[in-house]
């Protein structure tokens, strides 16, 4: 656990617990970068990790860099927290990645009156562990 | 047309007493009271069940302990959770021969100790939800606020379902929130739990058990009671509840292929639907639900609300009992109460200022769209 306050203002929550399958995952993101495995036989994405391609059932999947470019698709301003080790409100988003897969994050410096579907948003990493950096967005420049 | 079950009757619908906390009971003694009460209720005893299906959350009761309870004599045992799936289940075996009379029983208590977080079976520990300080009710809020983006649904819908709703489960004597009269500018102004649920947009957390009685429609002729039949059933599943993103673009419509399958089965549509056990864990989910099975159009949910439809003097009341928002809420158990209910509704068993004037045919649910599964069964006072 990093003992320095995190950027995003929140005290330690809950942090992932890697399996075999998604180490690959945490470990680039740990690096500060964000991937998604992709089928080879069908160059189809696949997030969350599994063990095959939902498309083609292929088990020849590989790690590719993911841009960390997306929209904003939808959202929700928590205001009643998991648990207490959460700084409310904090907003849970579902973003749509240039590459056409979705995945779930928080959404940090957006006030929440402020948020808007279709918002362009980047990833950004922050430590949380020695082994965890999640992956948050924020509003991207267009 | 005749259903796939129509060998299939229900004869037993008994639910135990539920409140916010039960410290007095274990999950076994109300698996056990709930299965004599309706064992009871069809005028059965426990020589008479052939085949059980009882399982418990908390303390993992299974159903090869319980025919152990019945003294070793029943011969099949079912393994679909509690819920639709399992009366389903159940009526299978039965219309097939291999059970005559099937027990399914289910309980919740001793759970929810620890009032600073949400309750724990509303928060996966998965490793691409926990951490974003994900439970239920944010899932379902990114549904909800999805479909509001797109069709420009109105908060105040939201208020009129779970107002109604609510305002059943204060006239229902057996409900956790009997008395508890809600209005929607009550809803309105309760605080904000996941934009846009507001406090009184989300269910309760109780504890109670509940079982059900099925037997054959042979046997069913000679007990003093008001069979109920099945007249379909379908499951909708898309995935693991709480693992991936709700994407209402994938699976904003889950249920629609259950429901289209229950109708197909029995040659009934929706005009043909009295009432409806909705799964209402949020109120939203309600507006999708009868978007999904087509009640209205898409987008037009917020519309059929609003005009009063779904109050208990409108033409198609939804959780007649006061739902999961009011009646009670005890995690696993509700599965099962939604077709339970729809039992004690057509058999006119429920307080009289909840009970419908001589109901045919009911439609119960389980699942919802943010849980990425929804399951479908249909019921009637006659066989089709
Ligand atoms: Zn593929």
């Amino acid at each position: 656990m990093s003992d320095s306050t995190p950027a995003t203002g929140r005290p330690q929550t809950p942090l992932p617990q890697p399996t075999e399958l998604s180490k690959p995952y945490w470990e680039a993101c740990r690096e500060g970068r964000l991937t998604v495995q992709r089928c080879k036989s069908c160059d189809g994405y696949v997030f969350i990790p599994q063990p095959c391609c939902g498309t083609c059932l292929s088990e020849d999947l590989e790690w590719v860099k993911s841009s960390g470019k997306g929209t904003l698709y939808s959202f929700t301003t928590v205001y009643r927290p998991q648990q207490p080790t959460f700084e409310v409100p904090y907003t849970v988003i579902v973003v749509e990645l240039e590459e056409g897969y979705y995945m779930l994050s928080n959404l940090i410096g957006v006030e929440p009156d402020e948020i808007k579907i279709g918002t362009p948003l980047e990833v950004f990493f922050e430590e949380r562990s020695e082994e965890i950096s999640l992956p948050f967005f924020r509003v991207r420049a267009e | 047309m005749k259903s796939p079950y129509d060998g299939v009757a229900i004869v037993g619908a008994y639910n135990t007493v539920q409140a916010k906390q039960l410290p007095n009971w274990t999950e076994s003694g109300l698996v056990l009271d709930a299965i004599r009460g309706a064992l009871g209720d069809a005028g059965l005893t426990p020589a008479d069940v052939d085949g059980v299906n009882v399982s418990t959350w908390v303390s993992q009761l299974s159903s090869r302990t319980v025919c152990q309870w019945f003294g070793g004599r029943p011969s099949w045992t079912g393994t679909s959770h509690p819920g639709i799936e399992s009366v389903l289940e159940a009526a299978a075996a039965i219309q097939s021969g291999q059970a005559h009379t099937v027990v399914i029983a289910t309980a919740q208590c001793g759970e929810y100790t620890e009032r600073e977080s949400t309750v724990s079976w509303t928060r996966p520990e998965n490793e691409f939800v926990e951490c974003w300080g994900l439970y239920t009710a944010a899932e379902f809020a990114l549904m909800a606020q999805r479909h509001m983006h797109i069709y420009g649904t109105p908060r105040e819908a939201f208020s009129e379902v779970a107002a109604a709703i609510r305002s059943n489960g204060a006239l229902n004597p057996d409900a956790v929130f009997y008395g508890r009269e809600c209005s929607p500018a009550e809803v309105e102004n309760s605080r904000m739990v996941a934009d846009p649920f507001r406090l009184l947009d989300c269910c309760i957390t109780s504890e109670g058990g509940a079982a059900m009685v099925l037997t054959s429609t042979e046997r069913a002729k000679d007990l003093d009671v008001k069979p109920i039949y099945v007249l379909g059933g379908g499951l909708d599943r898309q995935g693991m509840s709480y693992v991936t993103a709700p994407v209402w673009e994938k699976y904003g419509w889950v249920g629609r292929r259950a429901a289209e399958m229950t109708f197909e089965q029995c040659g009934l549509s929706t005009r043909d639907v009295d009432f409806a056990e909705f799964y209402d864990p949020f109120s939203f989910e309600i507006i999708r639900q009868l978007e999904a099975f087509g009640f209205c159009k898409e987008g037009e949910g917020a519309d059929f609300v609003l005009e009063g439809r779904i109050r208990i003097d409108g033409d198609l009341p939804v959780a007649t009992n006061g739902g999961i928002l009011s009646y009670s809420h005890a995690g696993v158990v509700q599965l099962l109460q939604k077709p339970l209910n729809a039992v004690l509704q057509l058999q006119g068993r429920l307080a009289p200022e909840i009970t419908l004037h001589q109901p045919k045919v009911a439609l119960a649910t389980n699942g919802g769209s943010g849980a990425l599964f929804c399951d479908v069964m249909a019921l009637g006072s006659e066989p089709v």
